[in-house]
């Protein structure tokens, strides 16, 4: 990627500072999205849930996060492997110490980060409601907005070894990951993941015969309210990545904004039509993982994409996220309730790979190599994140318990860990007390 | 079997990174790459199959 400029024009600060201004609605969107997939008796939880997420990783991430992360062109730890340099932590004070906050490319950087790392730590929740403590959300939201987070971020942002993939071995212009997809949504979707796994399925989840019960979401209505907000926020996403890490000047967030809903709109519509075709009629929850995976998608290269391949990569995005969600409910008894596993990770891994092949800028195909680059970025998700962030959630799993008592699933998150539901109006049904 | 899984994961990191560090020639290096990415498939294969969910137990 693009080494950037230690300023840049007072224009492009204030274009870049709106748009990362509009980030903070993909988390409310994505709070919204968490909220309806999951059950009414956890709705509060997963509200709250979501607050503390945001509150945590901001603040872990702006007192400890950015010191591992840092910014290109800033003090980094190398190691000399071969005799080529392998940068691979940052090397600056906690706290956010020495760092000028003046508008700076680093300095925006921090504020864009503050809410991307929410939108990572966001990602886990969704897939683990109903069944995840306050507590050891809180603390699971820590280590990945203090280390995992950072460290990977730093090799892709931070001037690190990913990023310097073009230069020191000639791999097209290094990984390009201009909007996150790899950084705050695969890292999200990976730790999703691992957390199903250490979790387990909720209770009642599948039969003896190991079939799948649907447990359906509980307000569909906040599913897509939330992601019209993702919507908004992707928008301003994509544009600040573009501009502090692919180096793109005002005149080419043009090209963002329209890629980024080419993308999320095709990846909706795939989605739409092949539950149409699996179901019978169109599923509204996959629909919308269907259209998040598409803004996931668009992330790795939106502002190095033709319209038209944004297009291209929106309708492969629509058939992956549809078909996955069921694979990896079925066949590999992942409960995932929110469906992050699927729209996060699997669509964040596509788009990066399809950065690989198709981006160029106008006419120009791809740097030679940078698919591979693009690959060694992606196995270094899948063969060293996600072994790292199963193992510190397990390891922290071990001090504080993250699944709640089965007492406590059958009772609800709301009453057991908050003492009061969501909706206290509203009739509650009596065979969700009855032990199954 | 997930924690063989998850070491062939970080294995096949490895040789990626080896695959870096050690070929120049684009045609071997990208083969390694790929053989590398194919071993932490496997491991990824290995960890899904370890953690198949285990039919409940009635009580």
């Amino acid at each position: 990627m693009a080494q950037p400029s230690p300023w840049i024009s007072e224009l492009t600060t204030a274009i870049c500072l709106i748009s990362i201004l509009l980030v903070p609605l993909a988390v409310a969107g994505l709070a919204l999205i968490n909220n309806g997939l999951g059950k009414s008796r956890s709705a509060a939880h997963a509200m709250l849930a979501s607050l503390c997420v945001v509150a945590v990783a901001a603040t872990v991430y702006g007192a400890i996060g950015f010191s591992w992360e840092g910014f290109a062109g800033r003090p980094t730890h190398v190691v000399n492997i071969g005799g080529k340099p392998w940068d691979w932590i940052a090397q600056q004070p906690f706290f956010l110490r020495g760092l000028e906050l003046n508008g700076s490319p680093a300095s925006l950087s921090v504020v864009l980060q503050m809410f991307a790392v929410g939108i990572a730590a966001m990602i886990p929740l969704s897939a683990a409601s109903d069944r995840w403590r306050l507590g050891a959300i809180c603390a699971s939201t820590a280590v990945l907005a203090g280390w995992t987070y950072p460290l990977f971020a730093h090799w892709v942002w931070g001037g690190g070894w990913l990023a310097q993939l073009g230069t020191v071995y000639g791999l097209g212009n290094g990984f390009l990951d201009t909007g996150g997809a790899g950084t705050i949504q695969v890292v999200g979707g990976l730790t999703a993941l691992s957390m199903v796994w250490i979790l387990g399925p909720r209770h009642g989840k599948y039969s003896s015969d190991g079939m799948p019960v649907g447990i359906p979401g509980h307000n569909l209505v906040n599913v897509v309210f939330g992601c019209l907000l993702a919507w908004a926020g992707w928008l301003g996403l994509n544009s600040a990545g573009a501009i502090l890490f692919g180096d793109a000047p005002p005149s080419g967030l043009i090209v963002v904004e329209i890629n980024t809903t080419f993308c999320a709109a095709a990846s909706a519509l795939v989605a739409v039509g092949v539950t149409r075709l699996r179901f019978g009629r169109p599923d509204a929850s996959i629909s919308a993982n269907g259209w998040i995976g598409g803004l996931v998608a668009s992330s790795a290269a939106t502002a190095m994409l033709r319209p038209s391949v944004a297009i291209m990569v929106g309708l492969i995005t629509g058939a992956l996220v549809a078909l996955s969600v069921e694979w990896l409910e079925l066949w590999l008894h992942v409960d995932d309730p929110g469906g992050a596993v699927s729209s996060h990770a699997v669509a964040g891994l596509w788009g990066l790979f399809a950065a690989g092949i198709f981006s160029g800028l106008g006419s120009r195909g791809a740097a030679p190599g940078q698919w591979l680059a693009q690959l060694v970025g992606i196995a270094t998700l899948i063969g060293f994140v996600l072994p790292l962030t199963y193992a510190l959630n397990w390891l922290l799993g071990r001090i504080t318990p993250h699944r709640v008592d089965s007492d406590g699933e059958r009772q609800g998150m709301d009453l057991h860990e908050l003492g009061a539901g969501a909706y206290p109006e509203f009739m509650v049904h009596s065979d969700d007390f009855i032990q199954r | 079997m997930k924690f063989v899984g998850f070491l062939l994961m970080l294995a096949g990191w490895f040789l990626v990174l080896a695959a870096l560090e050690m070929l120049s020639a684009p045609t071997p290096r990208a083969l390694f790459v790929l053989a590398g990415f194919a071993v932490e498939v496997l491991g990824l294969v290995l960890v899904f199959r370890a953690n198949l969910a285990q039919p409940e137990v009635e009580p």
